[in-house]
């Protein structure tokens, strides 16, 4: 059996070690001050990916991200693990979506990319932690999706096993492909860059990425097709211009603010189980624990 | 995110060698490689490129693995379970990442599935695994006898068995036997040719086996009935898959303890022949045994980076008498010298791989085509400068490692005799070093040929005529003048033709050759790093300097008919 797997992906500031330049005056993410990296959650769900590869090697792993020009990082990240290949969807037109002019952009490069059995996706991004991108592109491509995976059990005769880790405990569900799955960040993490394919595809690169090298392994790009890595542009993907990015994006940021936490009160308990089932359900009540 | 090689510069100082430019030419045959394989280099300065990025996964890996598994792995051990060794789950999570980041067979051929990288890339890897755990580093060096079976086995075994190291199958050398320790001559586990299945059989009992459950095994064993010296021990070839080898007992060791160390059963097990009768110690065990000297200068390399590393971390944060303790001379000179012996401890085991790294290219691409008269001659060359640095380097940096991790206990002061610290750890995977793979004592029975035969003078005066930074000149003239010394003492004892007089100097003189033949590695690491490398050249030649007048003055002082006084009379 093989697979055609698609891997949602985006490239994101690294906010979980912020430094006290993370945030600009205006409440605003300092970008430049913050690395670029593979967002976590999509490391996972590229794992489960390249596990069902494992499984059935006639398989094929792409992926798609969308942002600016240096998110070719992201598909050479992939290369290096063990994808096939991979599209980066850059365009100005683009800047500044939302998730909702964000999943339309995806959806129009997946069908661009044509016929899929699985598309899978990290559950949400670490600098807007929406959790809304992978299934806003599920419900246009009119596409049945599970979210919050923790396993692909299986995937046998068009059918889908998959393991989801819920607040509560977990559950297993089928479900018919094509079809989306989101992978939480309890997944296994994604398999280390591998040796062999970190020298085979180094020089992978978009045409931007070209045209500003003085790479002295120029020559290599004609005989070996697999190092141009393609870029797609709002135009070629057919998107239309008012859907994307600023412009197809109701969500409006009003303000930002730095929320700092600190403890304003402070309360003695003894050690009865009274006073400490009385501090559980206090915590419960107040969402803290639960 | 941890990285063990981004985070330790003096490695990359290392891959930057200028002899690694000669190394890479040779090792991939002019670039020609490239046609045929999408992952070979086109050029020097593609394979430094790709060298630095697969150590940058191994350093990843292994911080971001290994090192974190490390002290469970230590607590839990490997279990035996009807008769296998079973490694603990950290180590099995080490393997598998080690494996999926596609670094086993690293020096293997690239047809065999192998990265063809260089024993100075292997070796790096080597001493970043050792900075984790010295435990780990076994298992991951022990792919180092897939050189051996590469050298000598015929190409129906490399084929068989290399691609399947590549793919993570882990190897082991069984050599000691309960009564065959380091006088291997004694081995006795029997090999018997089997007329009806046109197989070898192995019968008897190895002891000490590192990894002894491996999936290939490399054994010496005695092919010729009736013989007892080491030339009727031939090598076989055992395999898991077929059956016949049980594991017996896991020793309960000091430390690395991630390392399962077997007793092993052979009965009728079955085994391929390793190249040739009767060559089994005298030639293909010599060969491998050099081998993992250098990977154990590697692991002990790794070590004292460790050491290094606890004890400068634990003297800046511990505060005593209103100062951090790293303030005090007492403590600061002890951490100076752990860092001065773990550079040159660095300098000597990539000064070693380099050498080695020259003469096996030239000896494999010597099977491919004659060479021609430079290469004839860079063959001989390397080929005695690695036999004789070899048991140096193991000699010295495996005591170094042992110091190092002493003075780390002791930068730790209470605090370093609880389990609380890995300097503990560090400590006691630290004391195997100077032991295995030949102890101390018999890597000075090795060294005090080329003392005698002076080998390490001549490279001393080669080292001496470069030409060097200005600013070093101080130290290169107080090195001049070690050597000096060194080449006094050295025929004082040669000439008085006793042997055993020699023996009884033999350390001394050896350890005198290191400090100088360090010292100078030390300077040349400074010529090209001057303020990565300065300080530690400083206090090393300081040291060595002492040293090396105190062994003169005991030689000079010592009168032969003292020899007496030192036999044990029961």
């Amino acid at each position: 059996m093989s697979l055609k797997i698609i891997v949602l992906a985006k490239q994101v500031p690294d906010t979980r070690n912020v430094g006290k330049d993370a945030m600009k005056a205006d409440g605003t993410v300092n970008r430049a001050a913050l690395p670029a990296i593979f967002n976590p959650e999509d490391l996972n769900a590229l794992e489960q990916a390249l596990r069902l590869k494992d499984q059935y090697p006639q398989s094929t792993v792409t992926l798609l991200t969308m942002g600016p020009p240096r998110a070719a990082e992201i598909i050479r990240e992939g290369l290096f693990r063990g994808a096939d290949g991979g599209y980066l969807l850059t365009d100005r037109v683009f800047a500044g979506a939302d998730t909702l002019a964000t999943s339309y952009a995806l959806c129009t490069a997946v069908r661009k990319i044509g016929s899929f059995d699985l598309l899978i996706s990290g559950r949400q991004a670490i600098d807007g932690d929406t959790a809304q991108v992978g299934p806003q592109v599920a419900e246009k491509l009119g596409i049945p999706q599970i979210t919050y995976a923790e396993e692909i059990q299986s995937v046998k005769n068009g059918k889908i096993t998959v393991k989801r880790r819920l607040e509560r405990g977990i559950e297993i569900v089928e479900g018919k492909l094509p079809l989306l799955v989101t992978v939480n960040g309890s997944a296994p993490g994604c398999r280390p860059r591998n040796a062999k394919l970190i020298q085979k595809y180094k020089y992978a690169k978009t045409a931007s990425e070209k045209q500003d090298a003085t790479a002295p392994h120029i020559h290599l790009y004609d005989a070996r097709p697999y190092l141009n890595l393609e870029e797609w542009s709002a135009d070629y993907v057919n998107a239309d211009p008012k859907q994307c990015g600023l412009s197809g994006s109701p969500t409006k940021v009003k303000s930002i603010e730095n929320v700092v936490f600190q403890a304003k009160e402070s309360k003695t308990l003894d050690s009865s189980d009274q006073q400490i089932e009385e501090l559980i359900i206090e915590l419960i009540a107040n969402h803290t624990i639960g | 995110m941890a990285n063990f090689y981004l985070d330790n510069p003096s490695l990359k100082h290392h891959l930057q060698h200028p002899l690694m430019k000669r190394i890479v030419e040779l090792k991939e045959r002019n670039y020609t490689e490239a046609a045929k394989y999408d992952y070979a280099p086109v050029d020097f300065e593609d394979a430094i490129d790709s060298y630095e990025k697969v150590m940058e996964i191994a350093g990843e890996v292994i911080g971001e693995t290994v090192a974190p598994n490390a002290e469970d792995v230590d607590a839990q051990g490997p279990q035996m379970i009807n008769n296998r060794a079973i490694y603990a789950p950290g180590t099995v999570e080490n393997l598998k990442a080690t494996t999926q980041a596609g670094l086993m067979g690293l020096s293997m051929p690239r047809r065999y599935n192998g990265l063809n990288f260089p024993m100075v890339t292997f070796i790096m890897t080597s001493d970043i695994a050792a900075r984790a755990d010295a435990g780990f580093c076994n298992l991951w060096a022990l792919q180092d006898c897939a050189e051996t079976l590469y050298e000598f086995g015929d190409e129906e075994q490399r084929r068989q068995f290399i691609p399947r190291v590549c793919e993570g199958e882990t190897m082991s050398m069984d050599l000691t036997e309960p009564d065959a320790g380091s006088d291997l001559q004694a081995v006795m586990l029997k090999a018997t040719y089997d007329e009806a299945e046109n197989c070898w059989r192995l019968n008897g009992v190895k002891r000490f086996i590192t990894n002894g459950d491996a999936d290939i095994h490399l054994v010496l064993a005695r092919s010729e009935e009736g013989t007892k010296d080491g030339r009727g021990l031939s090598m076989f070839i055992y395999d898991k898959r077929d059956g016949g080898v049980n594991v017996r007992r896991i020793e309960n060791k000091m430390g690395i303890k991630g390392s399962p160390t077997c007793e092993l059963t052979y009965k009728n097990a079955k085994a391929k022949l390793c190249g040739q009768r009767k060559l089994g110690l005298i030639r293909y065990v010599m060969s491998l045994m050099n081998g993992a000297r250098l990977g154990i200068m590697a692991q002990a390399t790794g070590l004292s980076e460790a050491a290094y590393r606890e004890a400068l971390a634990y003297a800046k944060e511990r505060k005593q008498f209103g100062k951090t303790i790293i303030e005090f001379p007492a403590v600061y000179e002890m951490v100076s010298n752990i860092k001065a012996r773990l550079d040159a401890s660095r300098a000597i085991l990539y000064e070693t791989a380099r050498f080695v790294d020259m003469y096996k290219v030239l000896e494999d691409i010597e099977k491919e085509r004659k060479l021609d008269e430079t290469e004839k001659a860079e063959l001989k060359k390397y080929k005695k400068l690695a036999d004789a640095f070899t048991p140096l380097g193991k000699a010295m940096t495996t005591e170094y490692a042992n110091q190092n991790a002493y003075d780390c206990v002791q930068v730790h002061g209470g605090s370093g005799f609880m389990k609380d610290y890995p300097c503990e750890r560090i400590y006691r995977d630290a004391r195997i070093t100077n032991i295995y793979e030949g102890t101390t004592q018999l890597q000075v029975v090795a060294a005090i040929r080329h003392v005698l035969i002076g080998v390490y003078l001549s490279q001393m005066k080669v080292y001496q005529s470069m030409t060097l930074n200005p600013a070093l000149d101080g130290l290169k003239v107080r090195l001049a003048k070690m050597t000096e010394i060194y080449e006094q003492i050295t025929p004082q004892v040669a000439d008085t033709k006793d042997n055993e007089y020699i023996d009884f100097q033999a350390r001394r003189l050896v350890e005198c050759a290191g400090h100088i033949i360090l010292g100078y590695l030390l300077l040349l690491d400074a010529d090209r790093n001057y303020e990565a490398f300065i300080h530690s050249a400083e206090v090393y030649i300081q040291s060595g300097e002492t040293e090396v007048y105190k062994i003169q003055s005991f030689i000079h002082r010592f009168n032969r008919d003292q020899l007496d006084s030192w036999k044990i009379k029961a």
